[in-house]
């Protein structure tokens, strides 16, 4: 089908080009601002394109403060620079808060999809609630609670509510609605138990929701802020994020520094999104179908 | 028959006990996580907010409606209110309008420009708000930001504005950022509304001699509406949570004129310790988009 194109098209595309150019712009003068040498970030009269590329900034996040570079279990690794424990500790939490949450939701989502039980009318209304409550006013109650576990300052304080959020329960119950009920019996006439039955014919039919839900809870807890704010203190504990933003509370217009933390910051997370992108789109639409 | 009929029933109900049983096991992990790291601060949000709580040992002491009485009278809460309001009331019409124009644009090009486009405007929101807000200072700073090199090099501006130190323009920068970090949901989700439009209906029309924008208002965007209500309710969340970029550039300042209810919960919180004090405002804030989403979504059923 050919769409008839107006003028007002042609003029909006030439516009959004604009805002998207702004856009990209951003991420264009953290990468540049990052290798730029202390006058050209400093200079009135903005210097478009460094003239020469210096790692300056680089060496100064990483010579910054040392830290064992990881600590898990009471095992220490060797001593590194603050900044890569950042980094460490933030790929720790991500991948901890995605395997839990695929976890969970896969088992909740399809309990709730395809089981019909007591109280399963509470259970969902609950999820809802909850999901259109904002995050933010369970912070403040949940650093006490952490703090009363003895896990204030831990990164599995950041890890546990992330896994508690209902939205992965929510996308995977649409995903297991989408299995046939007739497959499911059929695998239990065959004998097949509870488990078996769930790993043999449920899990690979919401294989894409997963794949979803594990790139969009990964993306979101890396740039989960707020909670990583409040719960974490001890340098040795910062994420990635959390650092940077410290950093910039002692270095306030120490520019390139900043840029050079944002960069480490955001381009693994970025090249993620990239790579994966198809999914977490999937993921966002999926989640609000029916939202 | 009637012994039939016990023994049938209970084996129903042994299926039915079983089947039970075995949808908590599988509900359980997510349960207790979803119990006492979401459910229980909830109601521990409400609870704590009678009393006089604090850091330390010291026992929470009872207060009732103290909390809440304080709160209204509190010119700083009030200031932070009407901030958070002027957010949430600029920001939402404009991220929905913003993102439906940009949507209905790059839905009509080809698969490759709509994806890249589409991915332009996610940008930001995976960047994260730390790497976000620390190329917006740099921006915004009024020594050498490009804001006001370029606003000066072509005239709109005379000298160098403090945009963020100036009560008069920093909420407006706030909200701009703000913008850029809240578009990118929007658009990924109305591009998507609009591939799953029928579109031989359009095609109809189209044949009928309707005009693109006949087509788009009559038939497009009645089949948009749930996804509409669904992106003004985020939206809505999203512009009162808005934390980061305040924390990070102003701290509700100058002169508490970027004060919002997030950051201010969050500086009686956690920089004076009342914690009964902030889980008031924590409740307020709840029931203010409550409210609002349950508004909302009325209006988006009427219509429908």
């Amino acid at each position: 089908m050919k769409e008839k194109k107006s003028l007002f098209y042609y003029l909006s595309c030439i516009l959004i080009g604009l805002v998207a150019l702004l856009f990209t712009f951003t991420l264009y003068w953290i990468i540049t601002g990052s290798f730029k040498t202390r006058p050209e970030i400093m200079s009135a009269t903005p210097v478009w394109f460094p003239s020469e590329w210096v790692m300056s900034n680089y060496e100064k996040l990483m010579s910054s403060r040392s830290a064992p570079l990881f600590s898990i279990f009471g095992i220490q690794g060797p001593n590194g620079p603050a900044a890569l424990r950042w980094l460490i500790n933030t790929v720790f939490m991500a991948v901890a808060s995605m395997i839990l949450t695929c976890i969970t939701s896969s088992m909740a989502g399809y309990a709730l999809a395809k089981k019909r039980f007591a109280g399963r009318g509470l259970v969902f209304t609950l999820i809802v609630c909850a999901m259109a409550l904002p995050k933010q006013v369970i912070l403040v109650p949940l650093v006490r609670l952490m703090a009363g576990l003895n896990l204030y300052d831990n990164i599995w304080s950041v890890i546990f509510p992330i896994v508690g959020w209902p939205f992965g329960v929510f996308l995977l119950k649409q995903f297991s609605e989408g299995v046939p009920g007739e497959m499911i019996e059929a695998a239990r006439i065959d004998g097949a138990g509870e488990i078996k039955t769930f790993v043999e014919v449920v899990l690979p039919m919401i294989k894409p929701g997963i794949g979803a839900l594990a790139i969009f809870t990964f993306i979101n807890s890396w740039n989960d802020y707020f909670m990583q704010l409040i719960m974490l203190t001890t340098s040795e504990n910062l994420t990635i994020s959390l650092g940077i933003a410290t950093m910039q509370a002692e270095n306030s217009t120490d520019f390139g520094l900043l840029m050079a933390g944002s960069a480490l910051a955001a381009v693994p997370i970025i090249a993620i999104f990239l790579v994966f992108q198809k999914y977490f789109t999937k993921g966002i639409t999926m989640g609000a179908v029916k939202g | 028959m009637a012994q039939s009929k016990v023994h049938y029933s209970k084996k129903t109900r042994k299926l039915v006990m079983k089947e039970t049983v075995s949808a908590y096991l599988f509900m359980l992990p997510f349960l207790i996580f979803f119990l006492g790291f979401v459910v229980y601060p909830m109601f521990m949000c409400v609870y704590t907010s009678f009393f006089d709580a604090t850091m330390g040992d010291r026992a929470d002491i009872f207060v009732g409606f103290a909390n809440y009485k304080e709160l209204f009278q509190d010119q700083v809460f009030i200031k932070a209110f009407w901030n958070t309001l002027v957010i949430v009331v600029v920001s939402v019409p404009v991220t929905c309008i913003f993102s439906l124009w940009v949507a209905n644009c790059i839905s009509k090009m080809n698969v490759a420009a709509t994806s890249t486009f589409r991915c332009i405007f996610y940008l930001p929101v995976v960047t994260g708000s730390v790497a976000v807000t620390m190329v917006w200072k740099w921006m915004f700073n009024n020594y050498y930001g490009i804001f006001n090199y370029v606003g000066q090099t072509t005239g709109m501006i005379d000298r160098p504005i403090n945009w963020l130190g100036d009560p008069r323009y920093a909420l407006g920068c706030i909200i701009l950022i703000l913008l850029t970090t809240s578009v990118g949901q929007p658009i990924v989700l109305y591009v998507s509304a609009l591939d799953n439009v029928d579109k031989s209906l359009v095609e109809a029309a189209e044949v009928d001699g309707a005009t693109s924008l006949q087509a788009f208002w009559r038939i497009k965007w009645p089949q948009m509406m749930p996804t509409t209500l669904y992106i003004l309710v985020i939206t809505t969340i999203n512009s009162f949570q808005c934390f980061a970029l305040i924390q990070l550039l102003t701290s509700g300042g100058p002169d508490n004129s970027t004060m919002t209810i997030m950051y201010y919960i969050y500086h009686n919180a956690f920089k004076l310790y009342r914690y009964g004090y902030g889980n008031a405002m924590g409740v307020i804030l709840a029931l203010i988009i409550a409210a609002l989403s349950a508004v909302q979504m009325k209006l988006g059923q009427e219509k429908n």
